[in-house]
């Protein structure tokens, strides 16, 4: 087991030791609460949008595996300060590079740091812990009152 | 490491390294490094000679089986019920009619609780499972007893995942109809004291099933004397294939339940007005059988008869054991699940990685283990962790691959520190 690990490289497992944004937001605009019910990974994604769109805080809460906590944590962070439509976009290039659909290094993308994830296309089984912080995100921005759910 | 004190634990004489050149995938690499496989409880590997025997029976023996005069059928037919007369002696019955194949023990549960529940369960009845079953013991039960207006009770565990017994006997009452519990818990590894728990339920005038999914591989049966009604197994966890399972019911069981699945072959004449049904064990086994998969079970069970059970069950508690020392020196690691009646799995809980985790970074090392809730939920909520990592041992294990298993798990362990 090597420390330079493609999977659980240092930056993720920094992020799991240490998550970011790692609270609520008290006076949020948008949250939801998503669960994958196969590994008991559950977690509220909080966002605090302005009147034009743009992402001015953006937290969340909850407990699951070092990938899903770690994506959850950098998501949080390259999110905040853009807007929607960039978050959708990111969410979409996010979810197609961990399905193996898009190669970062060889197309153009806009997930910056969290081309770290790309790993993930070599476990499939573990590309629902990638992406439940992403999916919790669109269920938020989606206003989905019963929360999402990766099954 | 290990500790040498461990190592030097008297282990009872057992050649695996003769089993496993039986088991063609045991000697693959999987990223480099030798295949350790330890998801037992899951599904075992097959050894060569059930897939030789399949494969010699669909390319010279096949035919179907009980609805023909020519000799392939003559011939597919004898062998087939040879195969479960093997399973009937394998578990315990002289007459072969008790055994009715399935598609393994979620069928053979699902049977039980529809048929028995149509005929017996009646609303007000009562159905007693325990905390810590497997889904297929427990939704089955939830469905007939909704089905039935009747009530669902649960035997409790104590924090080593033992039945409380003395909770047990206040639950029976005249108004238990079955009691559905394991053999051996899936999720923790408990030997469930399954005679006693049958002495009682019969006081009370009540059934009893156990689930044998993860017993079959690893205890001798004698469902005679246990005095059981009902005993279920999957032919995939015990070297057989996959699809084939079944069910040991008794007689007078069979001949009161009303059928499962119907259509052909389960019916003694059928004319547009009425069908009468044949008599057990066909009267449960509707439409063509998967025939292969019962010569095959067929084949692994002569194969556990020669190794014998008695034999695999000496040495796997010998590595269940060994297992259990090793994990228990390791900081930061909590085993679920310390019954002290076991068998086979190790079920474990790091502080600071999550099971998902700590399988998908032994899968770097070659070890396969599974990390999840194991189809046991209310199993995991009384144990208070989302899921578990868990390894399971089988006969074709050696202790060295517990060791790598330790040596590993502590590097993960150092890892996320």
């Amino acid at each position: 087991m090597s420390y330079n690990n493609e999977l659980y490289q240092q930056v993720i497992l920094d992020h799991n030791r240490k998550p970011r944004n790692f609270r609520k937001v008290e006076d949020a605009t948008h949250s939801c609460h998503g669960v994958n019910p196969l590994c008991g990974d559950d977690i509220v994604v909080y966002l605090k949008v302005d009147d034009r769109n743009i992402i001015q805080d953006i937290s969340f809460e909850g407990s699951g595996c070092a990938i899903s906590k770690a994506s959850s944590s950098l998501m949080t962070t390259h999110l905040k300060g853009k807007n929607i439509d960039e978050a959708r976009v990111c969410f979409h290039e996010f979810q197609k590079m961990v399905l193996g659909e898009m190669d970062p290094d060889k197309q153009e993308h806009h997930l910056g740091k969290l081309s770290l994830f790309m790993g993930v296309r070599e476990y499939p089984s573990r590309a629902k812990c990638a992406t439940l912080a992403w999916h919790t995100l669109t269920g938020a921005l989606d206003r989905k009152a019963e929360g999402i759910s990766t099954e | 490491m290990a500790d040498p004190n461990i190592l030097s634990t008297a282990k009872p004489a057992f050649d695996v390294d003769r089993i496993r050149r039986e088991f063609p995938v045991l000697s693959q690499t999987i990223n480099g490094k030798p295949v350790v496989y330890l998801d037992n409880a899951a599904t075992t590997q097959k050894p060569r000679r059930v897939s030789e025997r399949v494969f010699r029976f669909d390319t010279e023996e096949y035919g179907t089986v009980r609805r023909g005069a020519y000799r392939l059928c003559e011939r597919s037919t004898q062998l087939y019920e040879e195969a479960r007369k093997k399973v009937a002696a394998f578990m315990g019955t002289p007459d072969s009619s008790e055994i009715i194949f399935t598609s393994g023990t979620t069928q053979s549960i699902n049977l039980v609780a529809y048929s028995f529940g149509k005929r017996f369960i009646q609303p007000g009845d009562e159905v007693i499972i325990s905390n810590i079953e497997h889904h297929a013991n427990t939704v089955p039960w939830q469905v007939v007893c909704e089905d039935r207006k009747a009530v669902l009770k649960v035997i409790p565990v104590n924090d080593r995942g033992e039945l409380i017994l003395e909770e047990y006997d206040k639950l029976l009452s005249g108004k238990t109809r079955i009691v559905a519990v394991n053999h051996v818990s899936n999720a923790l590894g408990t030997v469930n004291p399954v005679k006693e728990i049958v002495r009682k339920a019969r006081a009370a005038g009540a059934r009893v099933l156990i689930d044998g999914a993860q017993s079959t591989p690893h205890i001798k049966l004698d469902v005679k004397d246990l005095d059981c009604d009902f005993y279920t197994f999957s032919g995939h966890k015990m070297y057989g294939p996959s699809g084939i399972g079944g069910l040991y019911a008794r007689k007078e069981m069979l001949e009161a339940m009303p059928p499962y699945v119907t259509g052909g072959d389960m019916i003694r004449q059928v004319t547009l007005e009425k069908t009468t049904y044949a008599p057990p064990p066909m009267k449960f086994e509707a439409g063509t059988p998967p025939i292969s998969q019962v010569i095959g079970l067929g084949e692994a069970i002569d194969y556990l008869n020669e190794i014998g059970m008695d034999k695999i069950a000496e040495y796997e508690h010998s590595l269940l054991e060994y297992g259990t020392q090793l994990l228990e020196n390791i900081e930061g690691l909590r085993i679920i699940g310390t019954a002290r009646e076991k068998a086979s799995i190790l079920s474990f809980h790091l502080d600071a990685v999550h099971p998902h985790d700590v399988v998908t970074l032994l899968d770097q090392e070659g070890i396969a283990i599974r990390g999840g809730h194991h189809c046991a939920q209310p199993t995991m909520i009384r144990f208070n962790v989302p899921a578990t990592a868990r390894a399971s041992v089988s006969f074709y294990n050696k202790y060295e691959e517990l060791d790598l298993l330790a040596d590993s798990i502590r590097k993960i362990i150092k890892m996320f520190s």
